[in-house]
Parts: structure tokens; C-alpha cells; sequence
């Protein structure tokens, strides 16, 4: 079960390396957008510090959400989801792999560059950290609620927009506590601790919740 | 739960909803008339709100509304998944434009009555917003029935996703009591009993019971039309296949 579990991984890995994979496209979307804010708001330097890591979030959340109808459509075009659905593996373990997979290839190198991003729209250096924990602990919820989402859509031809429709709106509470747990380590009154530990919670959260609900998704697409 | 299962059947249902739905819509009529005359004509105005509360007994059945029918279509959700309930799917497709028709008027009405009182048509809120998120889930779970084209694939895809999305209901039901800001907190259905006087809380009463009844045989109307739709959509199936059968019987001849 170990091994189905890491050859699925390393196959979503492997996929994503390679041409096509959207990984680094995710990249590439997420300094797109926020090099496109400074051109709407004007580049005054004191707004974009201050509203710096909600631009931030609503790139890497938009970033993670453009690539996410292809989770599961391309495995079942090929048929590799049938394979999966007849392994002894659990699905929920299979979907677990890909979510991972997923994450580690979208959510966590959007994490990892916020640094760099950060300078573009002045973030104070003591935010960035926090800002980078922020994200790395928030973006597998989305990872895995966007799992769902995937999932119910895999069997479409034209998914296109569908997916981050439906996924949008129940990614809000993660935006919120993520956005106020890196407001908070810039100063104000609440402690940085109290939403950055609701935050994680909730990913721990979806995680289980989204892993759950597109593995029943999946089955009942059969 | 046993006539539940008797509506199992299509059948049966077609013919029980055509003979309750004209008195559900004579009830909801009645009810509606005499809510809006009385919320209208005899129902005083406010005493600091003036006229404007009149609006009010429209925006409070339609978000109650809302919410009623967004947890009747996870009931529904529940019986696609866990029972398999045959009209289960129907109801949960029907219920949804209802409800979101209702979302909206609530928005809508909340709006207009914001801008004299509240000096804004909108604001951030805690419980505008989570009413806004609810409305946007409700066209979500649209969209994804217009996409998918076979309905009993389609029926368990949806109700994974209004599942998931009901963790909203509670969130806008307790809004005003987690977090203090500017939409007032239950004031009809509370411990202790209602804070509003009579003469307002009767036309209300009656007028969320009329709506709701209104709501209900708009539900069943669309109910029916869904099972049809089913309907022509197999005969069609079959009929293309027997004409297929047809051609292909004649092509070697």
C-alpha cells in the first residue's frame, strides 16, 4: 500500500517536471498578478506594504486554483483513474497522493518565492516570514479543498471555469484567518499565534474533509 | 419515513403533487394577501425606522427562506448518497434556483432598506457576506448541474458539493452572535421569546408562512417539470436507438 502510495506520487512528481506539467506555470501566473496590481493601484509604495499580503494570498489562492480542473481529468482521459479505482489501494490514499503531489508542486514553490514577491510591493521585512509560514501552512487546504472541486469535475469535457467557481467560495474562511494571521504579524492587536493556529487547523481540516469528499466524488463517477 | 418511500415512485409522485399542488397554491395565495395587506395598511411604522420596515417582512421570509431551502437540498444530498433515493436528485435540481432566487431577493431588499438606515447599500458584514457566499455556492451548484449532462452522474456530483458547501448554513445563522458588527442579532426566534410587538410580529408570521408556501409549490411545479424533462429526455434516447436499430437493419439490404 506504501509503495502504490509513493509510485503515484512520484508519477504526479514526475509528470509535473516535466513539459506541460503546470507547475512552474503556476509560478510564472502568480508574479503575473502581482506584478499586474502596482498597474491598477498606482505604485504608491506605503498602500501596496499595507495591503501586500492580501495581494499575495489572492495571487497564490488564484494561482492554485487556475491549474486545479486537470487534477483528475487528465488521469481519466488516460485511464490511469480506472487503474486507480480498481487497485487495492484505497482511493482516498490515491487522492491523498495526488493532493500532496499537488501541493508540493503548486502550493509549496508559491510559498517558497513569496520572498522575492514581497520586495515588489514593499512587504517590511519582519512580515515576510510570517507571510511565508502563512502560506505554506494555508495553501494545502486549498490544495485539497480545490481536490474536491477536481474531482466532481473530472469527467468533464469542457470543464474550463467550473472549478474554480464552485472551489472560490468555500476557500474563503482559509483567506480570511490567512490574511489576518500575516496582518497580524505586522502589528495590530491580536497576536500572531491566535489566527495563524486556526489557520493550520482548518488545513487539517480540509485536508481530511476534501480528501474524503473527492474520493466519494470519484467513485460515484464510475 | 414510510411515505417517503412511497414517493419513491415517479408515478405516484406526479399524481399526488397535481392534487395537492392548486391547494398549496390557494393556501400560499391567501397567506400572501392577507400578510401583505396587513404588513402593508395596519401594521404601524417604526418607530425609528419609519416606513422602511415594511421592507423588511419581504427581506426576513427570503433569507429564512434561503436557508431552508439550501438545507432541504443537503437533506436531499443525503438521500442521493446514502439512500439513493430516486427523487432525491429531482428535488435537490429543483430546489436550487429556488433558493437562489431567494438568496438574492434577501440581498436585494437588504439593500434598499441599508441605504436609508445604514446610510450604505452594502457593507462587509458579517452576515451580508456569508449570505453573499451563500448565493454564490447556490449559482456554483447551477452551474455544475448545467454542465453535467447525464443526470444520475450528475445528481451524486452535486450532492458531494452541497455537502460540502453546508458548512455555510450555520455560519450565516450564528453570524450576528460570533461576530458583533452591524446587521442586529435574532430578534423572532430567540431565548426568551420574540423582541418584536405583536403588530409586527403577526403579519411577519403570516407572511413567512405564505412565502414559504409559495416556495414550496414553486418547488413542486419545477419538481414535475424535472421529472418530464427526464422523461422526453429517455423516450428520446430510445427512440434514436430504435431508429438506429432501423438503419442498421436496412443498410445490408
Amino acid at each position: 500500500m506504501r509503495r502504490a502510495f509513493l509510485a503515484i506520487l512520484r508519477r504526479d512528481l514526475t509528470l509535473a517536471a516535466r513539459a506541460g506539467g503546470g507547475g512552474e506555470l503556476a509560478l510564472v501566473f502568480f508574479l503575473t498578478l502581482v506584478v499586474l496590481v502596482p498597474f491598477a493601484l498606482g505604485p504608491d509604495l506605503n498602500l501596496l506594504s499595507r495591503i501586500g499580503p492580501a495581494i499575495l494570498w489572492l495571487g497564490a489562492l488564484l494561482s492554485v486554483l487556475i491549474g486545479l480542473d486537470r487534477l483528475f481529468q487528465a488521469d481519466e482521459e488516460d485511464g490511469s483513474l480506472e487503474l486507480m479505482r480498481a487497485s487495492p489501494l484505497p482511493l482516498e490514499a490515491a487522492v491523498l497522493a495526488k493532493g500532496l503531489a499537488h501541493w508540493l508542486t503548486t502550493g509549496l514553490p508559491l510559498a517558497l518565492a513569496t520572498p522575492l514577491l514581497g520586495l515588489l510591493v514593499a512587504l517590511p521585512v519582519e512580515g515576510v516570514l510570517p507571510l511565508v509560514a502563512t502560506l505554506a501552512v494555508g495553501t494545502p487546504a486549498l490544495s485539497f479543498i480545490g481536490a474536491a472541486g477536481a474531482a466532481v469535475a473530472a469527467s468533464l469535457r469542457r470543464g474550463g471555469l467550473i472549478v474554480p467557481v464552485l472551489v472560490a467560495p468555500l476557500t474563503i474562511p482559509v483567506l480570511i484567518f490567512g490574511v489576518s494571521a500575516a496582518n497580524a504579524a505586522l502589528g495590530g492587536t491580536v497576536p500572531f499565534r491566535t489566527p495563524f493556529l486556526i489557520l493550520a487547523g482548518l488545513s487539517l481540516a480540509s485536508v481530511t474533509v476534501g480528501t474524503l469528499a473527492a474520493a466519494a466524488a470519484l467513485r460515484s463517477a464510475e | 419515513m414510510a411515505s417517503l418511500i412511497d414517493l419513491a415512485n415517479p408515478t405516484r409522485f406526479m399524481r399526488l403533487s397535481a392534487v395537492l399542488l392548486p391547494w398549496l397554491a390557494a393556501a400560499a395565495a391567501v397567506l400572501l394577501v392577507v400578510g401583505f395587506y396587513l404588513a402593508w395598511f395596519s401594521a404601524p411604522p417604526d418607530y425609528q425606522q419609519g416606513e422602511t420596515v415594511r421592507i423588511l417582512y419581504v427581506h426576513v421570509p427570503a433569507a429564512w427562506l434561503a436557508m431552508m431551502f439550501y438545507s432541504m437540498m443537503a437533506l436531499s444530498a443525503l438521500g442521493t448518497l446514502v439512500w439513493r433515493h430516486p427523487l432525491a436528485d429531482v428535488a435537490q435540481k429543483a430546489a436550487a434556483p429556488i433558493g437562489a432566487c431567494f438568496a438574492l431577493i434577501c440581498l436585494v431588499t437588504g439593500a434598499l432598506w441599508g441605504k436609508p438606515m445604514w446610510g450604505t447599500y452594502w457593507v462587509w458584514d458579517a452576515r451580508l457576506t456569508s449570505m453573499l457566499v451563500l448565493l454564490l455556492i447556490y449559482l456554483g451548484i447551477i452551474a455544475l448541474w448545467r454542465v453535467l449532462d447525464e443526470p444520475s452522474r450528475a445528481g451524486r456530483a452535486v450532492a458531494i458539493l452541497t455537502l460540502i458547501g453546508f458548512v455555510n448554513v450555520p455560519i450565516i445563522k450564528f453570524s450576528v452572535d460570533w461576530w458583533n458588527t452591524l446587521h442586529q442579532p435574532a430578534s423572532v426566534f430567540r431565548m426568551g421569546g420574540s423582541t418584536l410587538d405583536p403588530s409586527m410580529l403577526w403579519p411577519l408570521l403570516i407572511l413567512a408562512a405564505g412565502f414559504t408556501l409559495f416556495a414550496l409549490a414553486l418547488h413542486m411545479v419545477s419538481m414535475r417539470a424535472e421529472i418530464m424533462r427526464r422523461r422526453v429526455r429517455t423516450l428520446t434516447i430510445l427512440e434514436a436507438e430504435r431508429l438506429d436499430r432501423l438503419a442498421a437493419q436496412g443498410a445490408p439490404a
